[in-house]
């Protein structure tokens, strides 16, 4: 019936929403990054499961395990030299922000490049556990539902990470409070990166997860990307949680609107999160 | 800025410009035609990056709006372009553009710092995917024909919005309308305490400054035959003029000016040369400007200026 | 009539009542002190009187007419200037231009940039910064920001200035050049309301002291009077 189908849809989507902007939320969180390339490691780690996939045959459940480790070093690095520095120049958090929104559109621009370099602009997709599942009355494909089963595993995984380890608990002490967090012994630089980091791995499993089911070229990116940012508004610049629910939120309306009126569901998004920065900036859950 | 300080610099500057003027004004019957497109496209960017910079420079706000502006007047044209004599058309897309500032400055006054540029953001791809869906389940078409005029009078009209961009920033920022902006960039709290009607000062520099970008959108869209929402609304024209006002120097129009000029040409140049690493390139100068150049290009000319005093 | 009222102004912050009920009046010329420990909502009361926070209750009435709810740049047009506690001058501006920018847009109207400029000086002369009109104001010491400021809000020409904690940060030379400063500005005419924590000298110049704590008036009266007041005396040891 229609309304499981919407309400599917919108989870399995709204799943893959959490976790990218989940990604993004601890670098502009923590790291206080806005990364507009944040699109472009979800491509990266899309191709890279299609390449290692199609000529190699690694299960993109497996690839999982392999790349996440490697995006976290990516990130790491790239918060290392490129935003570090920048921390140092610029004379304030709000002159930061705004250059470092820039500097990850030039980010944007090298790691888009690299990509058409190394794979060609063509889209392309492969077929993974497309089989299709009766599900309560609906059908449904195995990868899309597998997917989603990842999405909340490692969201779920993410989520007691941040509410239950010291560790997580200090990365969102530093992303509500970052000279709070400080004076409490947290080591400021060193989150920096570790965010960073780990938000390139979120993406990267995004990226996994997404070539799955859907074809990946190196232009998907900036879409998500802009995802991402409404996601975050909607949950709060700085609560982490809050984009995890704000992401399956947005998947739900998405489908909704979907289903009354296609193409525009993006226009859609757009306008909510224009009306959330006027009425409520500091989102739903935002303090 | 010392605003009173007389300064035979800025009396070079003047004289310089309308010498420059002066030839841009005879040269389309000189140079190849591609010199002339090339020349539009300068004019183009350097009025986006002029406008951004007259209301963003000193307050310190970034928009990412610009895409949307520039749309709404291509799409002006578009749809009355036919019905309506060029020179209106230019000025109705000025004047749409101008309309659409108004709203979003007095809707997104309470906004500040990041969010601004996010919200703007958020309005030129809203506006694009809007424009888009309509298009297509409205109006049952994914472009419009444009009408066409012929490149000298694109040269001459670019070069005409663009004096009129560039003579409105210059009188904003010499007035007391610079002062305020410049005194609501610095504190903006403080600025409202002594005076300065800040929402007024924001909203109307705001919407000012589109109007020219708008008339642009308008005249330059007769250049294609066709149009669609994905040109007419490319993001990139939201972060081109913010690029290209940091690589030349925030503080002043001459590096604004030198700005867009300077990257223009090199895009221009590395599209043509290197199309398949320009991107890369492009990237790594946007790193490189703020990694090692944060003063832009003007930096670069003072402290080249300051070695060769101490000589 | 004073030049400024206050009837049963409040200001509640969600749950927080910052400032509760409070009467107050100034009389033209006067230099009243606003004293109280911290957080008792003594700057809370000076931005509801400027503009910059709404009130919840109560009016405030400058010379008969009822500012309440009015802007900070409509309540300056009024001639009331103010000081902030952390000091908010133009920092990549000159001093000059920082207080040119007060004469540009305060109380007077169309000024041409020649007579504001004339005008901007002899305030530098006044507070005793000419030596400093082309330094930016962020190079300067906090002393020295705060003639800054104190000189832009004069510019704007006011008829009652709010400073807020204009002397603290300041060393003892700094503070008795304050305090003549202030005398200055009272006898050209303008009245003065000042947040002080700087005990001897606000005793000293203050021809009225008011005192909040959490919020509620709980004392008014000339300086002997207050320094004599069991009240205020507990709530100061009390903290």
């Amino acid at each position: 019936m229609i309304v499981l189908d919407v309400i599917i849809g919108g989870l399995l989507t709204g799943g893959i929403y959490a976790l990218l902007a989940a990604g993004f939320s601890l670098q502009y969180g923590v790291s206080r990054v806005l990364n507009v390339s944040h699109g472009e490691f979800i491509m990266l780690g899309a191709l890279a499961a299609y390449s290692l996939y199609v000529p190699f045959g690694i299960n993109p459940l497996v690839s999982l395990v392999i790349l996440g480790p490697i995006f976290f070093i990516i990130g790491s690095l790239t918060n290392r030299i490129l935003f570090e520095r920048l921390r140092r120049i610029a004379g304030s958090i709000e002159v930061f922000e705004g250059q470092s929104i820039l500097v990850s559109f030039g980010l944007l621009f090298i790691i888009q490049n690299l990509a058409l370099l190394a794979w060609g602009a063509d889209e392309r997709g492969y077929k993974f556990l497309v089989i299709p599942i009766n599900l309560l009355g609906s059908i449904f494909a195995a990868n899309r539902l597998v997917a989603l089963s990842l999405a909340v595993v490692i969201g779920l995984s993410f989520f007691f990470f941040l509410v239950r380890t010291r560790l997580g608990k200090a990365v969102r002490a530093a992303a509500q409070e970052e000279t709070g967090a400080q004076l409490i012994g947290v080591n400021i630089q060193w989150m920096h990166g570790l965010c960073f980091g780990f938000g390139a791995s979120l993406a990267g499993f995004a990226g996994v997860l997404i070539s799955t089911m859907f074809t990946v070229s190196p232009f998907m990116g900036l879409p998500y990307t802009i995802i991402a940012i409404i996601v975050v508004v909607l949950g709060g610049l700085g609560n982490i949680i809050g984009s995890l629910v704000g992401g399956l939120i947005l998947g739900l309306i998405g489908s909704i609107v979907l289903h009354i009126e296609p193409g525009l569901e993006l226009a859609v998004l757009y306008i909510l999160f224009m009306l959330i920065l006027l009425i409520r900036p500091k989102g739903i859950f935002g303090k | 800025m010392d605003i009173i300080r007389s300064n035979p610099e800025r009396f070079f500057l003047l004289v310089l410009s309308i010498f420059i003027l002066i030839i841009l004004a005879i040269i389309p019957s000189y140079i190849a035609d591609y010199y002339v497109s090339l020349l539009v496209s300068i004019f183009k960017f350097t009025v986006l990056t002029v406008s951004w910079a007259t209301f963003c420079g000193p307050t310190g706000y970034i928009s990412l709006a610009s895409a949307a502006f520039l749309g709404t007047g291509m799409y002006v044209t578009a749809l009355i372009g036919e019905k309506v004599p060029l020179p209106l058309v230019v000025l109705f897309g000025g004047l749409a553009s101008f309309l659409l500032a108004l709203l979003v400055g007095l809707a997104s006054l309470r906004i500040r710092g990041i969010f601004f540029a996010i919200f703007t953001l958020g309005l030129s791809e809203g506006l694009r995917h809007f424009m888009n869906w309509w298009e297509i389940s409205r109006e049952g078409r994914m472009g419009r024909w444009v009408i066409s005029a012929d490149y000298l009078t694109i040269f001459y009209t670019m070069l005409m919005i663009l004096v009129m961009t560039l003579l409105t920033s210059y009188l904003i920022r010499r007035s007391k309308f610079g002062v305020a902006l410049q005194s609501i960039g610095e504190e903006e709290e403080a600025a409202r305490h002594i005076g300065i009607n800040v929402n007024a000062v924001k909203v109307i520099t705001f919407a000012v400054t589109s109007f020219w970008i708008g008339a642009t959108g308008g005249i330059i869209v007769t250049q294609w035959l066709y149009v669609d929402t994905s040109t007419a609304f490319d993001v990139s024209y939201s972060f081109t003029p913010t690029l290209m006002a940091l690589f030349g120097g925030i503080g002043q129009i001459y590096g604004w000016v030198l700005g867009s000029v300077v990257f223009t040409i090199i895009t221009e140049l590395l599209l043509t040369e290197f199309p398949y690493y320009y991107m890369l390139i492009f990237g790594s100068v946007i790193i490189s400007v703020f990694l090692f150049f944060p003063s832009g290009l003007v930096g670069v000319v003072i402290k080249w200026r300051k070695g060769k005093l101490v000589e | 009539m004073p030049i400024i009222e206050g009837e049963r102004v409040s200001k509640n912050f969600g749950g927080l009542a910052a400032v509760v009920n409070v009467d107050f009046h100034i009389d033209q010329g006067e230099i009243v002190g606003l004293i109280g420990p911290n957080g008792a909502g003594k700057t809370t009361l000076f931005n509801l009187i400027s503009g910059a926070l709404a009130t919840t209750a109560g009016t405030i009435r400058f010379k008969g007419e009822n500012i309440t709810g009015l802007k900070p740049h409509q309540i300056c047009k009024r001639r009331v200037a103010r000081t902030f506690q952390s000091v908010k001058v133009f920092s990549n501006m000159t001093v000059l231009d920082n207080v040119l920018a007060g004469s540009l847009f305060g109380a007077s109207t169309g000024m041409r940039m020649h007579d504001a400029k004339a005008e901007a000086m002899e305030l530098l002369e006044f507070v005793g910064l000419s030596a400093k009109e082309g330094s930016l104001a962020k190079d300067l010491t906090i002393a020295n920001q705060k003639r800054v400021e104190v000189a832009r809000a004069l510019a704007t020409k006011p008829e009652l200035l709010l400073l807020d904690e204009v002397m603290s940060g300041l060393n003892p030379t700094e503070v008795a050049q304050v305090t003549e400063l202030i005398k200055k500005m009272r006898d050209k005419g303008i009245t003065v309301f000042m947040i002080e924590h700087v005990m001897k000298a606000i005793m000293d110049i203050s021809d009225r002291i008011i005192v909040l704590h959490h919020g509620e008036k709980i004392a008014e009266g000339t300086p002997s009077e207050i320094a004599k007041s069991q009240k205020v005396i507990e709530v100061y040891l009390g903290d």
